[in-house]
């Protein structure tokens, strides 16, 4: 394998590039998109595939995973499986790169479709608390690594590292919008600690109603029993939990929540990936079709796209739902093809030739990329019809013949099973229940059983991965084969019992 | 702006030969090379290391689009968690060169004076004159479609292309020298008790490599196998791989029959020969082992391009039969000697008996 030992050199555009830079940029302002300044730079292969490993950034931490993203993209690359056309970083200027080998019809393509992803990251509510000087952020967390490994040693920091990598998914990826801790109710201390109005006698049980102060002793009551068990609630931020409770050093702590960091930066693009690949696509589409392409460019930009938006067999390309999607509710919105009257109307040829001429198409695609996520967009849009015309179904192995066949076509189960995939982004809801487990310290989660159970050798792997944080033992309540089950570690062994309810 | 990533990819590959970090290697999808083989392709699994979270267990099926047949060929759910083996399809010359780049071996010479080449005609490329039976119909599609669109003769609501002389496209070939030389390759392995399965399979995967290599390097190649334990036996490759005997091992018997097989049916100005045997390194006696180093030197060595013995570990072999030959290969540079401890080595010791370029 080719190993690039000279130092990435960044590449401004040539001129001819800048030039269609320029226009695709005033088009993509004309049709409405919005977006922070964007910085394209150029890249040979090589060079990508080290930007791609590293998630986009130039500088990242020292670890050996973004080595082995490297070498599966370059053997990949080398091999003819993929070829990366695009990356844009969220961030304030936004920065994006593009292959240098690409022919111009390419380039012009990935320039509209990154600005489709600028807009997105700008506009799209669950990015709005995103770090957007992330840039940098990602250099001082390389920095700050760097040095700790200097003064610890490659080894304790790694291998801190890879545990803390272990763990990085159990975030709460909500929590930067809701209220997840009860306001601490502050208890009016005058009489028996209740809020008692003074009054005089013969008023007394109507300014101060006993069934009204019934209810407040009652919760002053939960509230005391709650406050002795810690945390109070269950958590589902268990790297926030670990980072302010477990006994970790200075060092430590300062990688966990490095990590915990970058995990919340990267939360939202999971959170929306179809409709921002779906978005990003819309709009190359549009923009080439509309305005970029020339005469001779249309067959390898249609060649292109339909590489883009192509379906392989067993995989959701999330690009083309997406894309699909965004097409589908400008046309149902051009057309009125919404609201009480065209739900209840089950004439299908009726609904099918349904065109008030309303326009409200583009309207409504602002308004979808602004406040939508993945689990909203697709429950809100993936309708009866969208599935009928897209042909979609579920699969699932048939054991008897060995081998996966279509199980299902029903429009309900097929946006259920998406849904199910998209919720948490197909992983265990996991939280902290007790930090004091049977009063002795020690560490309780909790899998919030859905249906499927864990993979127990890796959940076993990662409790050891806790239970170092922590220091005494950690326990997780799952579901095995249909029982309670407790499985914990104590440092030496793995146990395994019957949960008690 | 320097990037880091030859640290961390060498890092990466170090765990993925096992030389640190020993506790991530359970977590390495797959650290054999070969994975599937079929007819002429071999697939290799790209290694990939996946630290333990909490996930779920079982594939559940997913969504698809399309009709019925869309689905045909799905070996994995497209969302199941964990199935990340990434496995890549290539033609045995292919990996030949691969692995040669991995290994840095370097190309193998001939021997002899007379290093007579042939050509062969491969199709890979495309021109613009040609018979039409090598029409290239996608080029030469792509090519009216375009001339058409340039000059304004496209019609959109009837998109019906015509192709035109100019348009035509056709495959075309170009002219590759290969080797004429042949080769062969003799293997020997002990099939005494205490070979075990594990070793059988790393001789197995070895004799794959070397095949591999050998073989991309020579047009005709011959193989030949013979197992031993007292006494020693011509056999097919099925054999081969799959004999356990028990009895003792007298390595002796083997170069006997190895030497007289060179020396019959295959005449020296005409083969290049390259003999590679597999034992625990357990011999009956001292006085065989004598035996064997005298074959070695008078029949064998002024044969053959190269002899490798790999001395596979097991739990029951002496070892000693290594020690031996060392003394010999101070002398000889034909020979070549390699200690394969376990599945990891296997490299090693394809690097040790096809680094020399013989």
């Amino acid at each position: 394998m080719e190993i690039l030992t000279s130092p990435l050199t960044v590449r401004t555009l040539s001129p001819e590039l800048e030039g269609m830079r320029k226009k695709i940029e005033v088009w993509a302002r004309e049709y409405g998109l919005d977006f922070y300044e964007t910085i394209f730079e150029v890249l040979d292969y090589g060079e990508m595939n080290m930007v791609a490993a590293y998630g986009g950034f130039p500088n990242r931490y020292p670890h050996w995973k973004f080595g082995m993203e490297y070498e599966r993209l370059t053997k990949s690359y080398a091999y003819g499986l993929h070829k990366i056309y695009e990356m844009v970083i969220n961030n304030d200027p936004c920065y994006a790169y593009l292959l240098e080998c690409n022919h111009n019809v390419d380039q012009k393509l990935v320039m509209a479709h990154v600005y489709g992803h600028c807009d997105f990251f700008k506009n799209n509510i669950w990015f709005s608390k995103t770090n957007r000087k992330m840039m940098d952020t990602m250099a001082n967390h390389a920095t700050k690594v760097r040095k700790t490994i200097d003064r610890h040693g490659l080894e304790a920091v790694e291998a801190f590292l890879d545990r803390c990598l272990s763990l990085e998914d159990l975030i709460d990826r909500h929590s930067m919008f809701i209220q997840r801790h009860r306001k601490e109710h502050e208890p009016q201390t005058e009489q028996n600690g209740l809020s008692k109005i003074s009054s005089s006698e013969y008023m007394d049980g109507y300014i101060n109603p006993p069934e009204v102060l019934a209810r407040e002793k009652l919760r002053n009551e939960q509230d005391r029993r709650r406050r002795k068990h810690f945390p109070e609630e269950p958590a589902r931020d268990i790297l926030l939990f670990l980072l302010e409770h477990a006994p970790l050093e200075d060092w430590q702590q300062d990688i966990l929540s490095m990590i915990r960091d970058e995990a919340y930066y990267f939360a939202p693009q999971a959170q929306t990936k179809i409709m921002n690949e779906g978005w990003a696509t819309y709009w190359h589409a549009k923009i080439m079709t509309e305005k970029a392409l020339t005469d001779m460019e249309v067959i390898d930009f249609a060649d292109h796209h339909s590489g883009t938006v192509a379906m392989h067999p067993g995989q959701l390309n999330p690009y083309k739902l997406g894309f699909e999607l965004w097409k589908d509710i400008e046309d149902r919105w051009n057309k009125g093809k919404f609201g009480k009257e065209y739900d209840q109307c089950d004439d299908w040829m009726t609904k099918r030739n349904w065109d008030t001429n309303v326009g409200l198409g583009k309207q409504k695609l602002f308004e979808t990329r602004r406040v939508h996520n993945d689990i909203t967009f697709i429950d809100a849009f993936f309708n009866e019809e969208f599935c009928h015309v897209h042909k979609f179904f579920i699969y699932a192995y048939n054991a008897d013949r060995g081998g996966y066949e279509v199980a299902d076509r029903d429009w309900r189960s097929v946006k259920q099973k998406i849904l199910a995939g998209l919720t948490n982004f197909g992983q265990p809801v996991i939280q902290v229940v007790d930090a004091n487990f049977e009063n002795r310290g020690e560490l309780l989660l909790e899998h919030k059983h859905d249906g499927a159970d864990l993979r127990l050798d890796y959940a076993r792997d990662t409790l050891e991965n806790i239970f170092h944080l922590w220091t005494r033992p950690v326990h997780i309540k799952t579901v095995v084969e249909g029982k309670e089950k407790l499985l914990g570690y104590d440092g030496e062994s793995h146990l395994e019992r019957i949960a008690d309810a | 702006m320097v990037l880091n990533i030859e640290q961390d990819h060498l890092r990466f590959r170090e765990i993925v030969r096992g030389r640190i970090k020993q506790d991530l290697k359970k977590y390495i999808s797959n650290s054999e090379m070969i994975g599937r083989k079929g007819k002429d392709f071999v697939s290799i699994p790209v290694p990939q290391i996946e630290l333990p979270n909490f996930r779920f267990g079982s594939p559940q099926g997913g969504v698809g689009q399309g009709d019925e047949g869309d689905l045909n060929g799905t070996g994995q759910a497209g969302n199941s968690p964990g199935a990340h083996i990434l496995e890549v399809d290539l033609s045995m010359d292919e990996l030949a060169q691969i692995m040669g780049e991995e290994l840095e071996l370097p190309r193998i010479e001939p021997k002899g004076t007379d290093r007579i080449t042939t050509v062969k005609d491969k199709y890979s490329q495309v021109s613009r004159t040609g018979p039409e039976s090598l029409r290239h119909f996608k080029r030469t599609y792509r090519q009216a479609l375009r001339r058409q669109i340039a000059s304004g003769t496209y019609n959109s609501s009837n998109p019906c292309i015509v192709p035109i002389h100019e348009d035509k496209r056709f495959l075309s070939w170009k002219t590759k020298p290969r080797p004429e030389s042949s080769a062969l390759i003799v293997y020997m392995m002990d099939v005494s008790g205490s070979m075990g399965d594990e070793q059988k399979e790393i001789v197995r995967t070895t004799s794959f490599w070397i095949d591999t290599w050998i073989r991309a390097h020579y047009k005709g190649v011959q193989t030949r196998f013979i197992i031993h334990d007292a006494v020693a036996q011509e056999v097919d490759r099925e054999t081969f791989f799959h004999t356990r005997e028990s009895g003792g091992t007298v390595i002796s018997s083997a170069y006997e029959l190895c030497g007289r097989i060179i020396g019959e049916e295959y005449p020296e100005d005409q083969w290049n020969v390259y003999v590679f045997h597999f034992s625990d390194g357990d011999n009956w006696s001292g006085g065989d082992t004598g035996r064997c180093v005298e074959l070695l030197k008078g029949t064998i060595l002024p044969r053959v391009n190269l002899f490798g013995y790999g001395q596979v570990d097991s739990t029951y072999g002496s070892g000693q039969f290594v020690r031996e030959l060392e003394t010999v290969v101070a002398e000889e540079d034909k020979l070549v000697t390699s200690c394969i401890e376990g599945k990891d080595d296997i490299f090693k010791t394809i690097k040790d008996f096809l680094g020399k370029g013989k």
